[in-house]
């Protein structure tokens, strides 16, 4: 069973809604041993970090983040909440990657929104994807490059597309609403 | 790179896909899961979806149909139509709408746009501006370009970027249903005054107008409805030719 972090987030439906196309079962649960006991578990969400944060410590659901053994995807918002700290409402997050989310500079439109391809692709979450591949962005804040950064995408400058660290992965990108490629990346998780 | 967007319209009536000339006459163009899911396999951007009959009655309808879009395509959308609080938009978020676009409604009461993106975040919020040009100036236009506001466009795109909205969707209505072109003039003045993307709208009639609209202007997406649903453009050959145009499309 895929579990599906219930919190105060948007577009979690939209992920349950890609696992079903592509032939899984998932449910959205923020029971901890629900979510303890899932062979994987994804981290969505779009939405605004400090109360995001706050939602989920009030509910002790960033102790159980944390003690998850199996394979977890962030996904936007998600992988900003698994870094250390956001400049979005200057708030601590979990902490998994070593590195920071920080606003982009106002020099192009904000947000990065719509297609972009990803310059360096590491391991098996990006298996079969090429960097000619467009994946569907929109974020104001980004996650600098960091030791666990397995993707990087360049907007502005260039940030991390995709981190990796032990079993937990993040994209900064949708792949629920990347269209094939997107669905490739799914496919390539779940089979992790 | 960031790709510039094609964006199919969808105007909904009673669950059926429409598309007026001038926002008049409407004609019948199908059924708008079948022609969301037609549009993604041709590679379509993203998809809007407006009701353009949207009452307070067939709002729980419109859900209905957000939901079976929203189980069926694997590329973002935008739902409007007749959205004035924030209710609404909870609706059709929950539904699985990615956006939703806010008009005349946001004309009317601006503290709209600061309510969703406060609520919702400003990624989610679309506002579309209807455009006229009226003595010589861009002036706003609501209630499907039946009303003349005050307002110069140029200024209510300022504000509803301060007031947080995500994306501006601009329609020329001197230009809307002409195939024409898109309007250059308001299209760049706005995007080189806002710093959140735009979407051009009105007057796509040739690949070459698309060409024209991103080449000449700051615009990131550019929007259409009638050429794709009747086949006179289809989004493969469109894209071919903008790529080769050296414009950055994703294919």
């Amino acid at each position: 069973m895929i579990a599906i972090l219930k919190y105060n987030a948007g577009n979690i439906k939209s992920v349950q809604n890609a696992l079903t196309r592509l032939g899984y079962k998932s449910m959205i649960t923020d029971n901890p041993s629900e979510l303890l006991s899932a062979d994987k578990v994804i981290f969505p969400g779009v939405g605004e970090a400090s109360s995001a944060i706050h939602y989920l410590k009030e509910r002790g659901l960033d102790k159980t983040i944390m003690e998850l053994k199996q394979p977890v995807l962030g996904i936007c918002l998600g992988l900003q909440l698994m870094c250390r700290s956001s400049e979005e409402g200057d708030t601590k997050c979990l902490g998994i990657f070593d590195t920071d989310v920080r606003l982009f500079p106002p020099v192009d439109k904000i947000p990065h929104m719509g297609w972009n391809n990803c310059l360096t692709l590491k391991g098996n979450l990006f298996k079969g994807i090429s960097v000619y591949d467009d994946l569907y962005y929109v974020h104001s804040y980004y996650a600098e490059i960091s030791s666990s950064t397995i993707a990087t995408c360049d907007y502005i400058l260039p940030f991390s597309a995709a981190m990796q660290k032990e079993n937990f992965y993040a994209t900064q990108f949708h792949p629920e609403k990347s269209a094939e490629t997107g669905e490739k990346i799914l496919k390539n998780f779940l089979k992790l | 790179m960031l790709k510039r967007r094609i964006i199919p319209c969808l105007d909904i009536k009673d669950g059926r896909t429409v598309k007026g000339v001038n926002f008049i006459n409407l004609i019948d163009a199908g059924d708008p899961v079948e022609l969301a899911k037609s549009y993604v396999k041709q590679g379509a951007d993203e998809l809007v979806f407006l009701d353009i009959t949207a009452t307070i009655e067939n709002r729980k309808a419109l859900a209905g149909l957000v939901e079976r879009i929203a189980a069926e395509i694997n590329i973002p959308f935008t739902v409007g139509g007749g959205i004035d609080n924030v209710n609404d938009v909870s609706i059709l978020l929950k539904a699985g709408a990615d956006k939703v676009t806010v008009n005349s409604s946001a004309v009317r009461r601006p503290e709209l746009i600061s309510e969703i993106a406060g609520q919702f975040g400003s990624q989610c919020i679309v506002v579309a501006i209807d455009t006229k040009m009226v003595n010589d100036e861009w002036i706003v236009v609501v209630d499907g370009g039946r009303t003349t506001t005050e307002l110069k466009t140029i200024n209510w795109a300022g504000r509803v970027e301060e007031l947080g909205a995500g994306e501006i969707m601009l329609t020329s209505m001197n230009n809307d249903g002409t195939k024409s072109g898109f309007s250059l003039e308001i299209t760049g003045e706005v995007s080189s005054n806002v710093n959140i993307p735009v979407i051009a709208s009105g007057g796509a009639g040739s690949m070459e107008h698309f060409r024209e609209v991103f080449c000449n202007t700051g615009c990131s997406a550019a929007l259409a409805a009638s050429i794709f649903h009747f086949g006179e453009i289809t989004i493969p050959e469109l894209k071919r030719y903008l790529i080769n145009e050296k414009i950055s499309i994703r294919y």
